[in-house]
């Protein structure tokens, strides 16, 4: 690989990582407030879909993709529902939200396969998008991959810098010593889960809106789950989850590339390489035990105590 | 689900006699694997499917999004329950249970589009769409300056491989330093790993790209970079209007045409249909303006060639990557050869795996 590959491969990775640094930073979001929502797959799509829909409608992608956040929140309160009001079980509501969140989408956009919608175009940075390498793989990109880059910090801000962010991990690490202090432990959850929803919403919003401007059953193939992967990758921390998400973009843009370049191996195993990664990562990460950087009460339910 | 709202409806329709009294409407029934509004494969048979539903005496009714398997034999059962004369099935998937179908309803005629089995009443049927996408590559071969043409391809089988290496001989036809380069994105129809495949193609020179997709993604990823395209299925121009040069296209309507006539005279016949440009089954879209006259007139030339028989696609000598020759000069390849073909010409950069 020449240099002149280099680049583009960068700029690839960091576009092909944005839809999965939505998501992951929703779920982290999510999760820091101790409840387990594996419905991103589902909202994801439904964010993709609405996003399009919106866009082809109003032809304003910006309201396409807060609306895309919207529809990511609607969905993720029904995850909200059955687990914070019901008390129902985490793991097997959020699946039942994947499940259902494709069918939807695929239900409700089945009339629009084949046609295009006005998105987001490459938005040069005056300046910045001049320099060498640097330019051309960060500032030469779509206006949602900066924003992308500016949820990250913003995020880990809240989550570390803020009374609402401390509050939020009190209850999701220790609900019970968390609502003794006065901190209403279901407001933050629910807090938790429709400001994730929105998040992941955006993330499918980019893939119809950014990455193509088309739509398509099953368009997120499978990225909802990567970002699910990619939260335990990032140990719930924001800024590792933008490292985590460009790492496995580039690992999907570099195998295409790779096989352009004319490579001998073959190339089932090479399209196997992002999910590879997943695994190995996952290995890693339980591996040291580090897994214990988990919220203490991820997946369990609050039952107020009297 | 959609598919058994379908269903419903059809037999809804039945049972309110949509049919006229006295002579019987021909029935053809159609089984899509997609969403007939994709622009695509599942939407080019339906555009067949319309073509025929004009003719006289002749209804028409589809499903589509049938999965292949079992959802597909319940879908064909039925229609072959509704006293349908003549069902297309169009996916690869739809053979072994279309099989079976036929073998219950003797009476009803069967077609299968692109498998290999047949039966009394069972036929499979299939264009030759490497003579057009050996015509486009005529185009792309004459358009390119890098020399480097970037192929985005679905699967590594033989239906792909066979126009990969179409495309590459009809690039070298007018261009002999040409070379293809070829990804494998596992996938039918995902417009953004598909547009993805075609930048890195794109990144390593490429300046027209093809494809064997059926989502337009590759053709916005030309857009984008200002180069040329290629497009697949049927005319892609509009989704990407300065970068589209022709596609080569599927034009199922006059074949199924012949196939209802075949039917009503009881003169149809079980066996492989295999029919390429003569019969109008695949075409090249019109050429876009930013084809130079001479090299347009060149490919009507060849078109008409290959039309009339003159002009084989697969003619020798023509040496694999490794340079061995697998069809001999003064020879052409035979369709047994063509159908199971598993590697590349040369001058494609790519592996078969």
């Amino acid at each position: 690989m020449t240099a002149e590959l280099i680049v583009p491969l960068l700029a690839a990775a960091i576009q092909s990582g944005t839809p999965i640094l939505y998501a992951t930073l929703g779920e982290i979001l999510t999760e820091k407030s101790g409840v387990l929502n594996l419905g991103v797959e589902g909202i994801m799509i439904v964010g993709a879909l609405a996003a399009f829909v919106v866009a082809k409608l109003s032809g304003n992608p910006a309201l396409a993709f807060a609306l895309a956040g919207t529809a990511g929140m609607i969905l993720a309160a029904g995850h909200g529902v059955v687990c914070l009001w019901f008390l129902g079980n985490q793991v097997v509501s959020g699946l039942a939200l994947t499940i259902f969140g494709l069918g939807l989408a695929d239900y409700l956009g089945t009339p629009l396969i084949g046609q295009t919608a006005p998105g987001f175009d490459k938005l040069p940075l005056p300046g910045l998008a001049q320099l060498p390498v640097l330019g051309p793989v960060f500032f030469q990109q779509d206006l949602l991959v900066y924003l992308a880059v500016l949820v990250a910090p913003l995020l880990w801000l809240f989550l570390n810098k803020t009374r609402w962010g401390l509050n939020l991990r009190a209850v999701g690490e220790y609900p019970d010593a968390a609502a003794a202090a006065g901190v209403s432990v279901l407001r933050y959850r629910w807090a938790g889960v429709l400001g994730g929803g929105f998040l992941v919403g955006l993330g499918g919003a980019y893939l119809s809106l950014a990455y193509t401007h088309l739509w398509t059953s099953g368009l997120t193939a499978g990225r909802g789950w990567i970002a699910v992967a990619l939260v335990i990758f990032a140990f719930w921390r924001p800024g590792r989850a933008l490292f985590g998400a460009y790492l496995f973009g580039g690992v999907m843009a570099f195998q295409l590339r790779l096989q352009a370049t004319g490579t001998h191996l073959p190339s089932s195993l090479l399209l196997m390489l992002p999910y590879a990664l997943t695994v190995i990562v996952l290995v890693l990460a339980s591996w040291k035990g580090r897994q214990a950087n988990a919220p203490a009460a991820l997946g369990i339910n609050y039952e107020p105590q009297d | 689900m959609k598919s058994k709202v379908m269903v419903m409806i059809f037999v809804l329709m039945l049972a309110l006699g949509t049919t006229p009294a006295g002579a019987k409407d021909l029935q053809v029934g159609f089984v899509y694997v997609s969403p007939v509004g994709d622009a695509g494969w599942s939407y080019a048979h339906d555009q067949g499917r319309l073509f025929i539903d004009k003719m006289e005496g002749v209804t028409t009714a589809y499903v589509e999004s049938v999965p292949e398997g079992p959802d597909s034999e319940r879908v064909m059962l039925n229609m072959a329950r509704k006293n349908y004369d003549l069902i297309f099935a169009t996916s690869f998937g739809y053979m072994d249970p279309m099989l079976k179908v036929a073998k219950k309803f003797p009476k009803v005629t069967f077609m299968h589009c692109s498998g290999f089995k047949t039966s009394e009443n069972m036929g499979n049927y299939f264009g030759r769409m490497y003579q057009a996408r050996y015509l486009s590559g005529i185009v792309a071969g004459a358009m390119t300056k890098a020399n480097t043409l970037g192929y985005v391809a679905a699967f590594p089988i033989p239906e792909v491989i066979r126009g990969i290496n179409a495309f590459t001989l009809g690039a070298q036809s007018v261009n002999p330093d040409v070379q293809v380069r070829v990804v494998w994105t596992k996938t039918w129809y995902d417009p953004a790993t598909e547009k993805e495949a075609a930048k890195s193609l794109l990144d390593v020179g490429a300046d027209v790209i093809a494809q064997h997709q059926d989502s337009p993604g590759p053709q916005e990823a030309a857009q984008e970079k200002g180069v040329y395209s290629i497009g697949y299925n049927t005319d892609m121009s509009a989704f990407a209007p300065k970068a589209h040069l022709c596609a080569p296209i599927w034009n199922w309507g006059p074949f199924y045409a012949q196939m209802v006539e075949a039917v009503r005279a009881g003169k149809w016949e079980s066996k492989a249909y295999w029919y390429g440009l003569e019969n109008g089954i695949v075409d090249l879209s019109p050429m876009s303006d930013k084809v130079p006259a001479d090299i347009q007139s060149k490919v009507m030339a060849e078109k008409k060639a290959i039309k009339a028989g003159a002009q084989k696609v697969f003619t020798g000598p023509i040496k694999d990557q490794a340079g061995q020759v697998k069809i001999a000069a003064g020879q052409s390849g035979s369709d047994e050869e063509l159908l199971g073909m598993n590697w590349f010409v040369q001058g494609v950069i790519g592996t078969t795996q």
